[in-house]
């Protein structure tokens, strides 16, 4: 077994380590924003350690292409699931609020609650100290 | 039997946990998002295993496989999430 081995059956381990974190996690964490939480992690590091066995094992220009193509897509796509799996379970009622720290976007609905309300435009607003 | 194998095996049961939490995750809900990112957990998993079993094995034929999953992987939840009102329970 030569140190190159070694170090795939290492990165190929974490991978697999990785997966079954987040498997767990999803199963025994509360709510949705805390598995989000898990399940972001075989995703992104979990792949990352996998596509660097591959290239370790078959080091050829085209193997290293379609990695770092694979790799930008996740990169990509997987912060734009969760924010909108997130956003998503607030709106929804999902969230267990008991255990969020902070939270901006209720702030942020708060104070904008009466932008988008269906019958006030914002020109009659401003006419009238009333509102 | 090589020590990579022996490695790879280990690798192999860890992988299997993980998918069956997640799975088991899918099945009990209790909400349309907690299906929708278990189910993303599940591909996620199974990209990884695929990737796992190029590198020991030493081929690259599936590594086509992962580019299209990588692609579409994005569709599923954001649909869900897009769509869901709030009223949907499961």
């Amino acid at each position: 077994m030569t140190a190159s081995e070694l170090g795939i059956g290492v990165l190929i381990l974490l991978s697999g380590f990785l997966s079954m974190a987040a498997g767990i996690g999803v199963l025994r964490f509360p709510d949705v924003l805390t598995r989000l939480h898990a399940a972001t992690k075989p995703q992104v590091l979990g792949l990352a350690v996998v596509l660097l066995a591959i290239v370790l094992r078959v080091p050829t220009w085209g193997v290293l292409s379609t990695v770092v193509l694979i790799m930008t897509f996740q990169l990509l796509t997987q912060p734009m699931t969760a924010h909108m799996l997130g956003r998503a379970a607030y709106r929804s009622d999902f969230v267990r609020r008991d255990l969020l720290i902070e939270d901006d976007l209720g702030r942020d609905i708060a104070e904008h609650e009466h932008d988008d309300a269906p019958d006030g435009s914002h020109e009659g607003r401003e006419g009238d100290p009333a509102r | 039997m090589t020590p990579l194998v022996i490695m790879g095996l280990a690798a192999g049961v860890m992988f299997g946990v993980g998918a069956i939490a997640a799975l088991v995750r899918v099945i009990k809900g209790p909400s349309i998002l907690d299906r929708a990112l278990a189910t993303d957990v599940l591909l996620a998993i199974a990209i990884c295993g695929l990737g796992a079993e190029m590198a020991i094995n030493r081929h690259t034929d599936t590594l086509v496989v992962l580019l299209v999953l990588a692609l579409f992987a994005i569709l599923g939840s954001i649909a869900i999430a897009r769509f869901i009102g709030k009223e949907d329970a499961s």
